[in-house]
């Protein structure tokens, strides 16, 4: 697929198939297009005027096209979620956080909420130190707290799919280890598609890798033979630190 | 100071410390002439303002007893009161508010987060700010055509609140915009991810955290409106009233009463008005004490804004 913003093509002609039930890492330097394609994935864009995708992002198993102009961007979003670059909790309690999702969806009984926001928030191994709160404001939690927050949220409505874009470069390293333990926890249950600007880190979560350099897919393959044997002299240079 | 450093060029003379000195010392004293002058002319408002308060003090302090604020005015000054005029600023606060906030509040939002960014909005958008400009007579002839005349709405409360209301939708609208925007896009984005609608959005997100600055731009808009004479003149407003307006509430049901509307009225500055353009002191008094009420609840409005703002700010922090 390709994607537009204006006159300007920002991804071009990208083709990959994403595994379920895995981690696939988007990587590359800075401006390659990695959180464009990621944003196609919840129709982000549409936010945006001016912008265009062409081709299509077909989700299994119904094979929707999800960028198709035929699709509503809000039937999208309630399929896949996503997780943000710095941690943006509402100025809502930690319950009301988790739970949002659920209420637009028009869920309305208590039982369930409660249910499913504890779920969420196991999941996102966030339950024992804030089961005790859950109506303190989620913005008094600590930076890496707020993370596990947004995943909790994004967990809450059983998406398909998470996205996550660049979910640890706000957080100190001790954070960015729980975070990605709980990236690498959800893959059997979850796709998960993360952009980061940090190799190690995909090679540490994710099961399959794509390198993009200035809109295109150079390279995509599992993370293992991608960062060590690479086949396009782009990757390699990349890989090894020779630009970007 | 304790020493320069030796010059590093040769190609300038070695720099001597008085000379420095006498440099910063004659600059030092423009910042402090500027400063002086700063003060002063921030000091010219603030002690007119205070002036003209202990002036009015001075004459209507007197007449500031309970009786004053449950006597209907009266051909004798020292039995007269502003009985009709407080409850009838109330009463067409109470509409200005009613009806003027959704609008104003449903048009800043609508420009803010809707509107298609063209021409059509730009002109929409300068119109809006310029009617913040109009002097507020003319908001008083159009309500006298279109009001008063063309929907026939009479000289009442309704129409007085209408009136208003239209004076200061500008003002909350630019607030309201101001306060939507002020919250962060990711928010937007983190509520647009989980599905929500637009209207979802505004209703669950942009609407609340907006409060602390709508709230503001509501308050300083009623606080201009309740000083307002001109426009009610022109809808004619009576300045002699010595009766109420039915009570809005009632003890039979159905406990509302809408006659309140359709009454002739008068309020707090269109009383003062009518003192002072009479002959005698006694008046005068009267309409210096019914200053200081219009000064004090404009002054009282502005703090409970500026408190309000405090207050609500603290608790949203993304």
């Amino acid at each position: 697929m390709s994607f537009f913003y204006g006159p300007a093509q920002a991804l071009k002609g990208i083709d990959l198939d994403i595994h379920e039930h895995t981690v696939t890492a988007l990587i590359g330097p800075s401006g390659c297009g990695k959180s464009t394609l990621l944003r196609c994935f919840n129709r982000m864009h549409d936010l945006t005027p001016h912008t265009r995708y062409e081709g299509e992002i077909l989700l299994y198993p119904d094979d929707v096209n999800i960028v198709s102009p035929d699709i509503d961007p809000i039937e999208v979003r309630m399929r896949i979620s996503m997780v943000f670059q710095k941690p943006n909790p509402f100025p809502k309690s930690i319950y009301e956080n988790v739970a949002y999702g659920l209420r637009v969806r028009g869920i309305r009984n208590r039982g369930e909420l409660d249910g499913r926001v504890e779920a969420a928030l196991r999941g996102a191994a966030l339950w024992e130190e804030v089961k005790d709160r859950l109506d303190e404001p989620g913005t008094a939690l600590s930076g890496g707290q707020q993370q596990r927050l947004c995943i909790a949220r994004a967990l809450a409505t059983d998406p398909e799919m998470v996205l996550f874009d660049e979910p640890t470069s706000a957080l100190d390293p001790i954070a960015t280890a729980s975070i990605e333990d709980l990236i690498i926890s959800m893959a059997g249950s979850v796709t998960v598609l993360i952009v980061t600007h940090n190799m190690q880190q995909a090679a540490r979560v994710s099961s399959y890798t794509a390198f993009m350099y200035l809109g295109e897919l150079i390279e995509y393959g599992p993370t293992n033979d991608l960062f060590t044997r690479p086949r396009q002299q782009r990757t390699s240079d990349y890989l090894t630190g020779r630009f970007g | 100071m304790a020493s320069v450093p030796a010059p590093v060029t040769t190609t300038s003379a070695p720099i001597q410390v008085e000379d420095v000195r006498t440099n910063v010392a004659r600059r030092r004293r423009r910042d402090v002439m500027f400063a002086a002058v700063g003060l002063i002319a921030t000091s010219i408002g603030v002690i007119t303002l205070l002036a003209l308060f202990v002036d009015l003090l001075i004459d209507g302090y007197a007449r500031l007893t309970p009786d004053f604020f449950l006597s209907f005015p009266s051909r004798r000054a020292h039995e007269a009161g502003i009985l009709s005029a407080w409850v009838g600023t109330c009463l067409v606060m109470l509409v200005t508010a009613i009806i003027g906030v959704p609008l104003a509040v449903s048009a800043g939002i609508y420009l803010e987060e809707y509107a298609p960014r063209n021409w059509i909005t730009m002109l929409l958008e300068i119109n809006v700010s310029n009617l913040a400009a109009v002097p507020s007579i003319v908001y008083g002839l159009l309500a006298l055509g279109l009001f008063v005349y063309a929907l026939g709405s009479g000289q009442s409360i309704l129409t007085a609140g209408l009136t208003l209301a239209l004076m200061i939708l500008p003002v909350i609208v630019v607030a309201t915009r101001e306060a939507v925007r002020a919250v962060p896009h990711t928010i937007r984005e983190a509520a647009y991810s989980l599905g929500a609608t637009r209207w979802q959005m505004i209703r669950d997100h942009l609407l609340p955290y907006s409060v602390p600055g709508i709230a503001t731009g509501v308050i300083i808009g009623l606080a201009r409106a309740i000083g307002e004479t001109a426009p009610l003149i022109t809808i004619g407003a009576l300045t002699f009233i010595a009766y109420l307006p039915d009570p809005p509430i009632t003890s039979e049901p159905p406990f509302v009463n809408f006659n309140w509307l359709w009454s002739g009225f008068t309020v707090l500055p269109i009383q003062m008005f009518n003192w002072v353009s009479r002959p005698g002191t006694a008046f005068h008094a009267n309409a210096a004490a019914a200053g200081i009420v219009i000064v004090v609840l404009t002054l009282a409005m502005n703090g409970f804004a500026i408190w309000l703002r405090y207050r609500l700010r603290k608790r949203i922090n993304w």
